[in-house]
């Protein structure tokens, strides 16, 4: 570490001094000579002091001679003087590297860095600042050990699934988020740049969340404004395109021809095609359908602070277009965020915060079997887009699923709008010197209205998606939630030593919500224009005909205690015990109990390693705990009247009562032990920093939803089977971050982070149905390929091992086949049991969504006013099936076909075309693909213009820079997007047409005022 | 000084605790299962819950006639719904979800008719007995779905089957479950009317006729005869004769949209086009999902919409019919080549395409298929016609000995509607009007799920290609439900 070091400048010598006091200004500026402003000094061992104001000035009057002055600010190390003769004083404070005295909030609290016992990772607005994520999930890409992001989809405002350490449940694997300690579910609807930043807790110190903390905790903090701060203005922008990373290669019109043409003579039916002369290389239809997307941020914040108050305020829009389908995807968002706080008296203050968002989401068919994707791909490239009439070509006979992506395009409609009000405020009061109470609400309101309108089309004959009735739904649903919490906190230092912090603490938790929708039908003129319940005929509500109660109400009462023991800093020691009722669980179950407790030993404090020239820090940390979750349905415990229950009397439909889901009284929390040893260790003067965790999570009484027997009735309209405890799964893992920072020269500094995390998950046991749990689906009509099992990883794919293609009949006859159908040319599934017949006995485990490793790499370079920064992520030995395959007669086909067997000796590894009837879309490692790819995600060149070059004008800083993320991907699957997974436990890492994410090109600014 | 101190800390305390765990008992507006019935209303809810799953049995209804030598299994390819092409091949195993279904959507509304009938006595009203009756009468249709089935079938009586208690139930013999059926029936045939407010609702001749054909499964000629020959001779039902003429083929409309619940509508389970479902709850649908199955794959032309051309009939049953009986023939069958000829319709081939197609149940034009077009097709099934009733009393009173005469009678009359005359009466006695009564059922009722059942409870179940004796009399009760039940059933023989 560089030599703290300060510059005091003596630039005037006053002629004259006084006795006693003296009046002291200067300027505080960091080590780049920028100044600092709301700079906090002190006059030690006195209530005098001063901040400094927008130029980083300050002046403290009536300061003793000899008296000290300390400097300090967060993120800088902590500056003293003593005070001389020197009345006007230059102070240059140092970055702190270290960080030791960084505040985390931990929960229900902060701690410094340093303090910390549990396994805790740190994002900073820095970070957030540096990627421009248009969601906050990016922001924890890669950057994070132990946390994995995957992309339900690449669309604008499309989905992700956060994983805190491995997946470990069947169930919801999501992590509880909170923002200022409001809950939220959905990421999309935060402005990213209001975030101060983002904690997460891994370990079994998110137990003092208690019932709702088995999936990890992400805690996110929104900037606001600092005390004694002028009003400071900062606008940022930026606009940019995306484009689709690439295009999968698939048969132009005349190998497209040949092979249907090979295909029909196999089955013994005249080829299609008698003049491939003509055809050429048809249409580009992923060309068609991928395009160029515009992409718009704007950003303004306004911040300050006065004596006894801070205000902030920031309002920012993003519009974004999608690379299939444009405008029909748009998302765009627009927040305001405001923030204030006053101490009333010293000892008794009140925050307050409010966020109004609006977001307008247009989505299209995604990932599905018929999504736009999945027709681009599979549509014949013989067809032309539009037929001579000017219409949409009508594409016949690929199938009932392949139709016109154009025409599907342009026949989609919808949009969802959320308007949602945030809010928080809290007061706190000290009191008897030891003891704060604090209590506090915070609650949220959201409307989500949503349209759809379906016109009557057809796409040729017999498609599924053909409509024979415009149909408009219109639903507007209404979600209200609040926490309200007091505690009483007592904390002291008792000898110097001995640091006491105890809590006790309540916390409310109801969410409410309200569904209405209603579906019309046949709208006039069959336009989105007149597409309004109000003007349509047959008007239903969806509630009532669906036999769903359109409310809800769900509630947790929690009383919690925690300690916190420290001798000198050194020896750290809390304890957690939760009590958790929710409305979830029966009268049996209602009521939980969670015990957490973490140690700490800072070694370099001990005198051994303190005097030590190399390890600057050290400390050696542990945790276990029983953690809860609670993510099932409302009222799974008991027996009610939600099911479907629809007859038609008199021709007309009759809407009735049936039993909903089945009941299972016994249900109890899901509950997850787990355990944690860590290390944080920085040497070579603070330049290189690891941190390393092993963790080992069981999580027990896993909440199933299995497969019940039939006789329950679970099967019928609108019912389901119950939620039973019933399964043990284990995740063990070790995650190692390493970062290394070094000023090479004064002008030239250099950060490299690494980390990496390696998770192996085991399914310990299944005691539900014939022992394993099944999900995701392949083709139409196959066995579901996913599965888990005891003694396989969560989620696995099974199916067949093949082992080439057969090459002549004396090969089938020499071994057992699925049927006496399978010809040379077809795939060989291997007799894995050796009984002579190859059936479902032989299926095995062919693959794991789960990656054995994902790991990030970020890199940042500052020269002068140059700033660079590059990101890259990368996970290892997962696999994916590809499932955007229609197999169809006519449908079109991977360039890898071009590969195909045509004879003995051609092809071992891609099995022949035919019409006629074969064996070889049933679901096998033919269609599993090594899923492990390394990204480039963000590359970013920045300027940032000195304050000299604005002597004149209001702006303080401009900072211009150029962005590109998701550069290149270095991966062998041949899909679109590796990243592509729908989260589900059981049935991630299924691609059917994934909607790929974006590459991204962006021009930005910042100004400061 | 303390006492300040005290009281603080005794006031953020009470602040603290002052929630009681009451905030966390909260009921669900949803009404609770085990306090409902206190009203008619409550009870007619509840009843129409229970209707509900008549409409999943659209694949008995298709399967009844794959499973039979009169269709062919059809679809798109080989793999296509791999379900019902095992069981068209007769190579189905315990492993097909498609006979998963059946089990689980009769116990469907086994449960729901239950869950009225073990609060039957909690509330009286008037019209108390008539909706007991409707109840017992679905218990029993599900029942005997159940048994034609997979023979021996657990049975529970007014109650419901609550999670834990599917470890309790044995598969009971099937002489116990038929005699609950027969008790159910008689229960609702002697009080429910013939005529109901509304049509759809189960009649005093519908619980009848069911009750008729459950003696008639069991061999029970003189009791199916007498209660047969009571819906012939005091029920309203009669033959329909209307018929049209669509692209210069005569028909009978009975199977026409625009004549359904007709005169010779014993009993019919209603759907309707609009409200539809996904395929990933097929037994949602309002629709008759069976007719979109059904359809002329990739079809463009007049009069019909495309469909999934499974279920396609044999040349063999084609042939069944004689000559002169071309209204009949062309009402159930679609010859696709002279409809196309005739019409200029194009379509696509499928799976065993044989050029025909089940005309009695393939999805029309002109009706709204809310939804997915495929899956919300009106039609309504005809689940009892009068024709077969006077089928199945012909045969009763032949096979049992009774008499003759009164047999020919009645399928003469069946006879002289399909032919619009009376010089195709036939006039045996003994085996052969026996036979000649089989005949006749089969090309009557070809397309109506009844085949296989008819072949199997008269013995005759090796006339179906790869039937074999002994085993495929029945089908195999699903592996995954013996294992769900705890493991204790034995499968049916052979399987």
């Amino acid at each position: 570490m560089r030599q703290i070091f300060l510059k005091i400048l003596c630039l005037f010598f006053f002629a004259y001094s006084s006795a006693q006091t003296i009046d002291i200004s200067g300027n505080v500026q960091d080590t780049g000579g920028i100044p600092i402003p709301g700079v906090n000094i002190l006059v030690k061992n006195t209530a005098k002091g001063a901040v400094t104001d927008f130029d980083g000035n300050f002046t403290v009057t009536g300061v003793e001679k000899g008296a000290t002055l300390t400097f300090s600010y967060i993120g800088y190390i902590t500056y003293e003087i003593v005070v001389a003769n020197n009345t006007n004083l230059t102070i240059t404070l140092e970055e702190d590297i270290a960080k030791l005295d960084e505040v985390v909030v931990i929960g229900y609290g902060t701690q410094t860095k340093k303090e910390i016992t549990g396994a805790v990772s740190i994002v900073s607005s820095k970070t957030i600042e540096a990627l421009k994520p248009t969601r906050i999930e990016q922001a924890l890409q890669g950057q994070v050990a132990g946390v994995n992001i995957t992309s339900q989809s690449g669309s604008p405002g499309g989905g992700t699934t956060i994983s805190i350490r491995g997946v470990s449940t069947n169930g919801d694997n999501r992590p509880l988020i909170l923002v200022d300690g409001n809950v939220i579910e959905d990421l999309s609807v935060l402005n990213p740049n209001d975030i101060e930043s983002i904690n997460i807790l891994k370990d079994a110190t998110a137990g003092i969340y208690g019932v709702r903390a088995a999936n990890g905790v992400v805690l996110i903090t929104t900037k606001t404004g600092r005390k004694e701060m002028p009003l400071s203005i900062e606008y940022s922008t930026y606009a940019g395109f995306q484009q689709t990373t690439r295009e999968i290669p698939v048969l132009n019109a005349t190998e497209y021809a040949v092979l249907v043409n090979e295909a029909y003579a196999a089955g013994g039916s005249e080829p299609p095609y008698s003049d491939l002369s003509i055809l050429g290389k048809g249409t580009d239809w992923q060309a068609k359908v991928f395009q160029n997307a515009p992409i718009y941020n704007h950003n303004i914040t306004f911040r300050g602070g006065g004596k006894k108050s801070t205000y902030a305020y920031s309002s920012s829009f993003i519009t974004q277009d999608g690379i299939v389908g444009g405008s029909k995807s748009n998302f765009n968002r627009f927040t305001n965020d405001a923030s204030y706080s006053l101490d009333f008296l010293e000892n008794f203050k009140f925050i307050s915060g409010v966020t109004l968002m609006r977001t307008n989401k247009k989505r299209l068919t995604e990932n599905a079997l018929g999504s736009v994707l999945f027709n681009a791909l599979n549509i014949a490239p013989t067809f032309t887009v539009k037929d001579e009439n000017g219409d949409y070509t009508i594409a016949e006979g690929l199938g009932n699923e392949v139709i016109n992506p154009i025409a599907q395009t342009a026949d989609t409609y919808n949009r969802e709008k959320v308007i949602r009000l945030s809010g928080n405020a809290g007061l706190s009061y000290n009191f008897l010197d030891h003891f704060t109470a604090l209590a506090s609400i915070q609650f949220n309101y959201s409307e989500v209205s949503s349209k759809i309108f379906s016109p009557i089309v057809n796409y040729g004959s017999g498609k599924v998606f053909n409509k024979d009735r415009s149909e408009v739904f219109e639903g507007l649903d209404y979600y209200r939630d609040y926490t309200f919490d007091a505690s009483l906190t007592y904390s002291n230092k008792i000898n110097d030593v001995h640091n006491i912090n105890v809590l006790i603490q309540t916390e409310v938790f109801k969410t409410t919500g309200e569904f209405t929708g209603a579906r019309a039908y046949d709208i006039i003129g069959n336009t989105v224009e007149n597409a309004f319940i109000e003007k349509a005929f047959s008007v239903e509500d969806i509630n009532r005909a669906l036999g769903r109660n359109p409310t809800y109400d769900a509630r947790l009462l929690s009383y919690f205690a925690r300690g916190q023991y420290d001798y000198k800093g050194k020896y750290l020691i809390s304890g957690v015990i939760r009590r958790d009722g929710s409305t979830k669980f029966g009268p049996k179950n209602k009521f939980g109990y969670f015990p957490s407790g973490s140690i700490g030993w800072v070694a370099s404090d001990e005198a051994f390693i303190a005097n030590s020239k190399v390890i600057n820090f050290l400390k050696i940390r542990g945790s276990y705990g029983i953690l809860g979750n609670d993510r099932i349905g409302d009222y799974r415990y008991v027996s009610l009247l939600n099911g479907k229950g629809t007859y038609v009397f008199n021709d007309q439909l009759v809407f009735g009562s049936a039993i909903g889901g089945v009941a299972n009284p016994e249900i109890r929390w899901e509950k997850q032990k787990t355990l944690d040893i860590g290390i944080d260790l920085r040497f070579l003067n603070n330049k290189i920093d690891i941190t390393a965790d092993y963790f080992k999570k069981r999580t027990e009484d896993l909440l199933v939803i299995p497969q019940v027997s039939g006789l329950l009735g679970s099967e019928a309209p609108g019912s389901g089977p119950p939620v039973i405890n019933a399964g043990i799964v284990e995740n063990k893992g070790f995650e190692f971050a390493i970062g290394y920072t070094e000023n090479l020269t004064d002008n030239l500094k250099l950060s490299v982070k690494y980390n990496v995390t390696a998770i192996k998950n085991d399914v310990i046991s299944v005691s539900a149905d014939g022992g394993f749990l099944t999900g995701g689906s392949f083709g139409v009509g196959q066995d579901p390929p996913s599965r888990m099992e005891a003694g396989f990883p969560l989620g696995y794919f099974r199916g067949f091992k093949t082992n080439g293609v057969y090459q002549n009949q004396d090969q089938i006859d020499a071994s057992a086949t699925i049927n006496d159908r399978v010809q040379p040319g077809d795939l060989v599934f291997v007799d894995l049991n050796n009984d002579g017949l190859i059936d479902d006995k032989d299926k095995t485990q062919i693959g794991n969504p789960i990656p054995d490793a994902t790991m990030g790499l970020n890199i940042s370079l500052d020269y002068k006013n140059f700033d660079f920064a590059a990101y890259a992520f990368a996970t290892v030995g997962n696999e994916i099936v590809r499932n955007y395959e229609r197999n169809q007669n006519l449908t079109n086909k991977g360039i890898y076909y071009l590969d195909r067997w045509t004879g003995e000796g051609t092809s071992n590894t891609s099995p022949r075309v035919t019409t006629g009837a074969n064996s070889n879309t049933l679901f096998s490692d033919f269609y599993v693909e090594d899923g492990s790819f390394i990204r480039l995600q963000n590359v970013q060149l920045g300027y940032t213009f000195s304050d000299k070059a604005f002597k004149n004008s209001k702006i303080s800083q401009l900072r211009l820079y150029v962005s590109a993320s998701n550069i290149v991907t270095l991966t062998k699957y041949r899909g679109y997007d590796p990243t592509a997974s729908s989260g589900d436990p059981i049935g991630g890492g299924i691609d059917q047409g994934f909607y790929p994410n974006p590459k991204t090109f962006l021009l930005g600014a910042n100004v400061k005022f | 000084m303390k006492n300040l101190k005290l009281k603080t800390i005794l006031i953020v305390l009470l602040l603290v605790v002052s929630c009681s765990d009451d905030f966390v008992n909260v009921d669900s507006k949803d009404k609770n299962s085990d306090d409902f019935f206190n009203s008619e209303a409550e009870y007619q809810e509840a009843l129409v819950g229970a209707y509900e799953l008549l409409q999943a049995t659209y694949v008995n209804v298709m399967l009844g006639e794959i499973a039979s030598d009169n269709t062919l299994c059809g679809g798109e390819s080989a793999t296509d719904v791999i379900g019902f092409q095992e069981i068209d091949d007769m190579i189905h195993t315990p492993d097909n979800s498609n006979l998963r279904d059946i089990w689980n959507w009769m116990y469907g509304g086994v449960n729901r008719a239950n869950f009225i009938l073990e609060f039957q006595d909690k509330t009286d009203f008037p019209n108390r007995n008539n909706v007991i009756g409707q109840a017992k009468f679905l218990r029993a249709y599900y029942y005997f779905e159940l048994v034609k089935w997979f023979g021996d079938v657990p049975l529970a009586v007014d109650k419901r089957i609550q999670f834990g208690d599917q470890f309790s139930y044995d598969r009971t013999p099937k002489e116990q479950v038929y005699a609950q059926i027969e008790e159910d029936l008689i229960f609702a045939a002697a009080n429910l009317p013939y005529t109901q407010p509304e049509t759809g609702r189960v009649t005093k001749g519908a619980a009848q006729a069911l009750l008729g054909k459950v003696y008639l499964y069991q061999d029970k000629f003189p009791e199916a005869a007498t209660i047969l020959e009571d819906v012939i001779n005091n029920g309203p039902y009669d033959l329909a004769t209307d018929t049209r003429t669509i692209e210069g083929f005569k028909i009978f409309s009975i199977f026409e949209n625009d004549a359904e619940n007709n005169i010779e509508s014993v009993f019919e389970i209603q759907y309707t086009d609009k409200e539809g479902a996904g395929f990933d709850c097929l037994q949602c649908s309002e629709g008759n999902v069976a007719v979109g199955f059904n359809g002329i794959r990739n079809y463009t032309g007049p009069e019909f919409d495309s469909g999934f051309s499974f279920n396609v009939p044999t040349q063999d049953v084609v042939d069944e019919f004689e000559d002169g009986d071309d209204v009949r023939k062309n009402t159930a069958i679609l010859d696709i080549n002279a409809w196309a000829a005739q019409t200029g319709a194009t379509y696509g081939i499928g799976y065993e395409h044989t050029g025909y197609f089940n005309r009695k149940y393939i999805a029309r034009k002109g009706d709204l298929n809310t939804g997915d077009a495929n899956l919300t097709n009106p039609n309504n099934y005809r689940a009892i016609r009068f024709a077969d009733v006077l089928l199945m009393a012909a045969e009763a009173v032949n096979r049992g000995s009774i008499s003759d005469t009164r047999a020919l009678g009645y399928l003469n009359r069946v006879r002289r509607r399909a032919f619009g005359d009376m010089l195709h009466d036939v006039a045996f006695t003994g085996t052969n009007l026996t036979n000649a009564i089989y005949h006749e059922r089969r090309v009557e009722l070809v397309g109506e799920g009844h085949r296989f059942f008819d072949l199997v409870r008269t013995g005759q179940g090796t006339k179906i290609p790869g039937f074999t004796a002994n085993k495929n009399e029945v089908f195999p009760v699903p592996l995954i439900e013996i294992q769900l039940a705890g493991n204790r059933w034995e499968q049916n023989p052979n399987y």
